[in-house]
């Protein structure tokens, strides 16, 4: 049954993945992400592993490189701008397929901006952010049991698919405490790592590489990498649904902003109006198929992030014109409030019906 | 024992594969390869031995070892390598760089790796130029030596200085040993084989960081025959960067 | 004792080292051991260092929607700046703890409960000025029927745990003084 526990977001991250067997953790210091490395720092020497505070966050990703080279379980954490020192290493990763966890406990941009909670990091985690042609699985926690469940859930996908997983979070998720259930045990899955660094006993070597000077070499090394990327979007997939049964206008939410739409449903439905909630917890794949069908039975969709619209992209792109999809967003580290996006939702209904 | 040394100077070490190399004629790389590989084998290392491709001229050096690999981006070797050896210390990890990938890019890895006396082996080619980008001055490009990017010689008020690397780890409490040694005659080839033996040791006894310095002939960009470059290393370049032990903690006791 | 509490959102504010934040993780902690749902929300960076505090919990007998809460149905003011700033988003019905021995103002709505309790004296009769949040957290406890003194005693106990043992007479003794005070009003 395991216990319930009082826990910051961001401990609840390092506790799960710790729980999933990673034992190898390279970081930099940033906020809001702090307390992933302080909770880490502080356990996984007594279960055994490395925690070890890097020169720099490229420094960090590099290391996690050579980890995963020697097929551990490893991760690496850190915000906005922190995560984007690491996109190069992300790219050798994909590249190279190799397994890892990356946490982004979002913070404001650009630049420096501050350190309050946003989720302006959608496009640099599901659309790429480093270079060529690639995906990583981007998970979108919404409490901090999902902190927990999720960096289980990263880890097993990142060995299944030989691929970076990216806990997409942020300042508000990692910085709040909730009870979190730790079972007595997690469901590690085992995947085939003959391919890792063990030394060449008894076998050929291997190599861990991503160049492919040759064109032809290349374009077929990409070819299996978007065949992977395929088989990962016919296969995993992940959303809930609040009061979608016959909802006339759909919200798509994702992270934090999910609960306080979640919320804003309660108070649509007080007053008698049809609202419904899809909170997308993978981020890439995509849910499409479910937004496309619940689109049919919907007036309007209306996405609603802590950004300038971003996932609203790939709503539309879902809805592909089938229905009007606005958007509604806080920037810079605010925070939607309740009644502003109710009012922002009846704007459209009184609009529409004019 | 002679017939041993024979064998060992006519057959091509297990740990390298039997194929051709791309250095130019003449290059220091591949004689320091070649070194690698005879002490791979002798040390009976090659089946737990990792070795890691820079980028820059060596990049394709998991094409020539014969044993595990990994290639590490731009500069970040010393990253690599240390998430290899914290993730399994049984390994035996070579880290490779030449002097644009350790002391441009890569300086705060190197540094940190050397400051944290990280188990592992570095070998550090230094011939003063960015050989496979076509001859751009590197960090260790010599006061007014010509290159694609000095046209008219580094100059020290706009370039800066050549960055001495034994030197500046050498101001660290982390390191175990480093030595500078070069490639330029077979008597030159020995004692650099002794030395990158000894970082070898040292790993495989679990002492800590060690570096081994190679300067290295750079014929095809310092625009000379391979007997002038292999003059100019010992004659110019050494003036600059001194041979010598600079750091061995093993001989303190 | 009640055996539900509905959904109670709090917004606790005050100064940076008034321990407000101390307040609600004692209400999460408390939450937790009664086994109903919370969340406990700080503000955090520079803020919390030697500026404004504040922090948001939820307890609830159903799943906590937004941890963000923006209309609470309990203020707890430990300063005039966080009055003025949260007392008018309080949902009409709801509860102000307001620090007079720091703040002058009265509270002019009149259709939210204030209770003027001047925290800082009942803390240092109680040994430490510093614990002043602790007779907050009391005189909170007096004005509802989910959560006992003895709920409260046992989540400091928990928190405090072999950190500032020396504090811990003085934390209990006016958590006592800040339900005591109220408890007396009434």
């Amino acid at each position: 049954m395991g216990k319930k526990i009082l826990m910051k977001g961001n401990e609840a991250l390092g506790e799960g993945a710790m729980r999933a067997g990673m034992r190898h953790y390279f970081g930099y210091p940033i906020t809001p992400q702090s307390e992933v490395a302080a909770y880490l720092s502080k356990h996984l020497p007594k279960r055994g592993g490395v925690f070890l505070q890097a020169e720099s966050e490229i420094s960090a990703i590099n290391m996690v490189y050579g980890a995963a080279s020697a097929g551990r379980r490893v991760m690496t954490s850190s915000s906005s701008p922190g995560i984007s020192l690491k996109m190069e290493g992300l790219s050798y990763l994909v590249g190279s397929e190799l397994p890892c966890l990356i946490g982004n406990v979002m913070r404001g941009g650009p630049g420096l901006g501050n350190i309050a909670p946003a989720q302006a990091d959608y496009f640099q985690a599901v659309k790429g952010g480093g270079h060529g042609d690639y995906h990583i699985i981007v998970l979108a926690p919404t409490t901090c049991q999902e902190m927990f469940d999720f960096a289980v859930m990263a880890l097993n996908l990142a060995d299944k698919y030989r691929n970076p997983v990216m806990i997409l979070s942020d300042g508000a998720l990692g910085q709040m405490m909730e009870p979190v259930v730790i079972p007595d045990e997690v469901p590690i899955e085992e995947y085939d790592k003959s391919w890792a660094l063990t030394g060449a006993k008894d076998r050929p070597p291997n190599v861990v590489n991503s160049l492919f000077l040759d064109e032809k070499e290349l374009e077929e090394h990409n070819i299996k990498l978007q065949e992977k990327f395929k088989r990962i979007e016919e296969n995993e997939i992940l959303y809930s649904e609040y009061r979608t049964e016959d909802a006339e206008y759909l919200f798509v939410a994702f992270g934090l902003v999910s609960r306080i739409v979640h919320s804003v449903v309660d108070l649509a439905r007080a007053e008698g109006i049809k609202a419904g909630l899809l909170v997308p917890k993978m981020l890439w794949p995509f849910p499409k198929d479910r937004i496309a069908e619940l689109a049919e039975q919907c007036r309007f969709l209306m996405s609603v992030e802590m950004n300038s619209g971003q996932m609203v992209e790939d709503v539309r792109l879902a809805v592909n014109g089938r229905r009007p999809v606005y958007f509604y967003g806080r920037m810079g580290g605010g925070v939607p409030a309740q009644r502003r996006v109710l009012e922002e939702l009846k704007s459209h209904i009184e609009g529409g019906t004019k | 024992m002679s017939t041993e040394t024979m064998k060992k100077v006519y057959s091509i070490p297990e740990s390298l594969r039997n194929r051709p190399h791309h250095y130019c004629p003449g290059c220091g790389h591949g004689i320091v390869l070649s070194i690698v590989g005879e002490l791979v084998d002798e040390l009976g290392v090659r089946d737990r031995a990792v070795g890691i491709a820079p980028v820059g001229c060596s990049v394709f050096l998991y094409e020539y070892y014969d044993f595990d690999c990994v290639q590490a981006a731009h500069g970040r070797a010393p990253a690599v390598a240390t998430g290899l050896k914290r993730a399994n210390p049984d390994l035996f990890v070579i880290s490779y760089q030449g002097d644009g990938d350790l002391a441009a890019i890569g300086t705060a890895e190197i540094i940190h790796a050397a400051n944290r006396s990280e188990n592992f082996s570095t070998i550090f080619i230094n011939n003063a130029i960015y050989g496979m980008t076509g001859g751009q001055m590197a960090p260790t490009t010599l006061l007014g030596q010509k290159s694609q990017t000095t046209p008219y010689g580094r100059n020290p008020n706009t370039d800066g200085f050549p960055v001495r690397v034994c030197e500046l780890l050498n101001s660290l409490e982390g390191p175990y040993y480093l030595e500078r040694v070069c490639v330029a005659t077979p008597q030159d080839r020995v004692k650099a084989k002794k030395a990158i033996k000894k970082a070898f040791t040292y790993q495989l006894e679990g002492k800590g960081f060690s570096l081994v310095e190679v300067l290295s002939q750079c014929p095809t960009n310092w625009g000379m025959s391979v007997l002038d470059s292999v003059k100019w290393v010992k004659e110019v370049m050494a003036q600059t960067f001194p041979l010598g032990v600079f750091r061995d903690k093993g001989q303190q006791k | 004792m009640a055996d539900k509490v509905g959904t109670v959102e709090f917004i606790i504010a005050g100064f940076g080292g008034q321990g407000v934040l101390f307040i609600g993780r004692a209400l999460a902690f408390a939450g937790l051991a009664r086994d109903v749902n919370v969340s406990f929300i700080p503000s955090y960076g520079p803020e919390m260092r030697g500026g404004t505090a504040n922090c948001k919990v939820v307890v609830s007998d159903g799943e906590v929607g937004s941890p963000i809460v923006e209309e609470p149905d309990v203020l707890i003011a430990m300063n005039r700046p966080s009055l003025e700033r949260f007392v008018n988003t309080v949902k009409p019905g709801g509860t102000v703890f307001v620090n007079s021995s720091l703040i002058e103002n009265e509270v002019e709505r009149g259709d939210i409960k204030a209770y003027r309790v001047p925290f800082n004296e009942l803390a240092r009769e109680a040994g430490a000025e510093r614990v002043a949040n602790l007779a907050a957290l009391g005189a909170y406890v007096a004005s509802q029927d989910f959560f006992t003194l003895e709920d409260m005693e046992g989540a400091v106990k928990e928190m405090v745990k072999g950190k500032r043992v020396e504090l811990m007479e003085a934390n209990l003794k006016a958590l006592r003084a800040g339900y005591d005070f109220v408890r007396n009003l009434a």
